[in-house]
């Protein structure tokens, strides 16, 4: 604040008419960038976000470490006899449900950046239109990763040990957030449709909680009843945590990989035209 | 290419857009040539920012059609946005940018290349007068320098159609002067700008030709003179010092002047409004130089005296038969039963 008024009654130094008639004089434009181009600066936008306001970084590394914590030592003795144990089971899991709960947060910036000046900006350049969104999904993607990488340290030091060594977490890791991304599109699907940060909040919570907590995160789903085993078998989230899980073990879960990857391409089939659809209309 | 032949920069037919019940945009036809400053002047509410975005490939028109440079604004929304810069009516960089950041990330999204969009930056920031800000967020510019870093945004490109909505809302008379400056800068270098603004000065100051625009509609169109002289010269605003003489000086006025006169709120007020060139042949000024003696010969005290240019109230009364105010808290209403 102290700022803003000391550099308005400063004398604000005098607009150059010349020099500014000289940089006008120039009318050549330069070819347009290229999809990836317009992407990648919309996702350096996301990241020097981070950097003035490094604050929300607080969602991808306490909330981790928080789930991680608090589910190992919650169900540890219950489930496998030791929290030790259980965590060989529980850190690949934990670290799927925790990274694409933290993905509902896009909505949400979506949802309040769309509604500042710079939107009317962006979108009046000539770009390839989905670029804003990419953008903000690759910034996202930095995120997931640094969620990822808490959440791996946190679970060494309770004692977890990826038998499948940097290569197997490497590809696990990487699995998870082509996914998120992909995922993702359902919030900026969202965070575009809906009228308030908190009602993307609310339907966030709706769709996130039911997915993530009925799935293969926490137990073995042949314990649950045959409806429920249905629904567990085929959610995304039990494939997509199945996959890293073997993946994090050193084994190659071709299946589950499909699987998860099948999903990842519906949901950027489906939700990113609308999600665009939505933008262009905004 | 037949942009050229016609010399026209925009050219909108019957351009409609509705918000529920509300006809924001109301059937305006606007025809804006090339290289000059267009002012489009109408108070909050009048549409004017919808139909700048309806140009400017930000919302889809209702009905009506619009080109730019000969291009649909809707099937080849492309071209058009590859030759219009916007800068909105809240500044449209990124606030939690600092004012380098955003011009490199927008030359890079323009199609530069990293280092050019760098020294691009740097001397628009140098030009406008920034340099010093440059590495501070957005967030803590002031009014005046988020207007510059704004138009500064705008033209990292020479566009070839600018769009300034209210460019100078909300800043104080040094800060409007130099931003008006720029655009003067800007036009000389053969773009042409589209100008929404709630003042009659800034019109008057920076367009050659001026739609006033109320409710949705167009309600007056033409050059500067030819506007003025639809609404009259200006308004004669008289003080009195008793109030039990207005009625005598309401009568002079009126013959003086050949126009009507109107009591004001405060009972020793009178305001006239005075015709361009009046009934018998004299300028406003002449003639009231005239009623002035005429009140001073029969012992009317006169303790104020003013011949102003009409205000935009004025210009709207004239034109529309209602104030701005009024049409304000009228359109508020109307928001508000459509939000409910």
């Amino acid at each position: 604040m102290s700022t803003a008024t000391s550099t308005d009654s400063k004398e604000l130094a005098p607009v150059s008419a010349e020099s500014l008639a000289a940089l006008l004089i120039t009318k050549e434009r330069p070819p347009r960038p290229s999809a990836l181009s317009a992407s990648l600066t919309f996702g350096w936008r996301a990241i020097l976000k981070i950097k003035h306001v490094p604050e929300q970084l607080f969602d991808v590394t306490a909330f981790p470490i928080m789930m991680v914590l608090m589910y190992t030592y919650l169900f540890g003795g219950a489930l496998a006899g030791s929290p030790k144990e259980y965590i060989q089971f529980l850190l690949p899991g934990i670290l799927v449900m925790s990274v694409v709960m933290i993905t509902m947060y896009t909505g949400v910036s979506v949802n309040t950046d769309i509604e500042k000046g710079v939107f009317d900006r962006f979108r009046s350049l000539p770009i390839w239109r989905p670029s804003t969104m990419v953008g903000y999904l690759l910034g996202d993607a930095l995120r997931y990763a640094i969620a990822s990488v808490v959440m791996l340290t946190v679970g060494m030091v309770l004692g977890y040990r990826p038998d499948g060594g940097v290569v197997g977490v490497v590809a696990g890791v990487a699995l998870l957030i082509v996914f998120s991304f992909a995922f993702s599109w359902i919030w900026t699907m969202f965070g575009l449709m809906l009228r308030t940060e908190k009602s993307v909040m609310g339907v966030s919570m709706m769709v996130i909680f039911p997915l993530t907590f009925l799935s293969n995160v926490f137990v073995d789903p042949s314990t649950m009843p045959g409806w429920l085993q249905a629904f567990v078998n085929n959610s995304p989230i039990t494939h997509l945590a199945s996959a890293v899980r073997e993946l994090m073990a050193g084994e190659w879960p071709t299946a589950e990989i499909a699987w998860s990857l099948g999903w990842s391409a519906l949901f950027v089939l489906v939700f990113g035209p609308i999600t665009m659809r939505l933008y262009n209309r905004k | 290419m037949s942009t050229q032949t016609s010399g026209l920069a925009i050219e909108t037919a019957g351009l409609v857009k509705t918000f529920g019940e509300t006809r924001a945009v109301d059937g305006v036809d606007l025809a804006v040539p090339a290289g000059t400053v267009y002012g489009v002047l109408g108070p909050n509410g009048a549409g004017k920012t919808t139909t700048v975005k309806m140009l400017a490939t930000l919302l889809r028109p209702d009905g009506g059609e619009a080109h730019v440079f000969g291009h649909d604004v809707v099937r080849e929304a492309d071209e058009v946005r590859g030759r219009v810069s916007l800068t909105g009516q809240y500044a449209s960089v990124d606030e939690d940018l600092t004012g380098t950041e955003n011009l490199v990330l927008l030359g890079r999204l323009l199609g530069h290349a990293k280092r050019a969009a760098r020294l691009r930056s740097e001397q628009l920031l140098e030009a406008f007068g920034l340099s010093e800000a440059a590495g501070k967020q957005v967030k803590h510019y002031s009014g005046g320098m988020r207007r510059r870093i704004d138009i500064a945004a705008s033209i990292l490109n020479t566009p070839d159609l600018l769009f300034l909505d209210e460019p100078t809302t909300g800043l104080d008379p040094r800060s409007r002067n130099q931003v008006w400056d720029i655009v003067r800068a800007v036009v000389a270098q053969g773009t042409t700008v589209l100008l929404t603004t709630q003042y009659l000065d800034e019109a008057d100051q920076l367009a050659s030709r001026i739609a006033v625009i109320d409710r949705g509609k167009v309600i007056a169109e033409g050059t500067k003179g030819e506007l003025k002289a639809s609404v009259g010269a200006g308004s004669v605003h008289l003080r009195l010092r008793d109030a039990a003489q207005r009625p005598q000086a309401e009568e002079i006025l009126r013959l003086a002047l050949d126009a009507e006169v109107q009591r004001e709120p405060d009972p020793v007020a009178l305001t006239a409004r005075v015709g361009g060139g009046s009934a018998n042949g004299q300028g406003a000024a002449e003639a009231a130089a005239r009623a002035l003696a005429e009140l001073a010969r029969v012992g009317v005290v006169v303790d104020n005296f003013s011949l102003g240019q009409p205000s935009l109230d004025e210009v709207f009364l004239a034109l529309t038969g209602h104030d701005t105010k009024a049409h304000d808290s009228r359109h508020v209403e109307k928001k508000d039963e459509a939000a409910a």
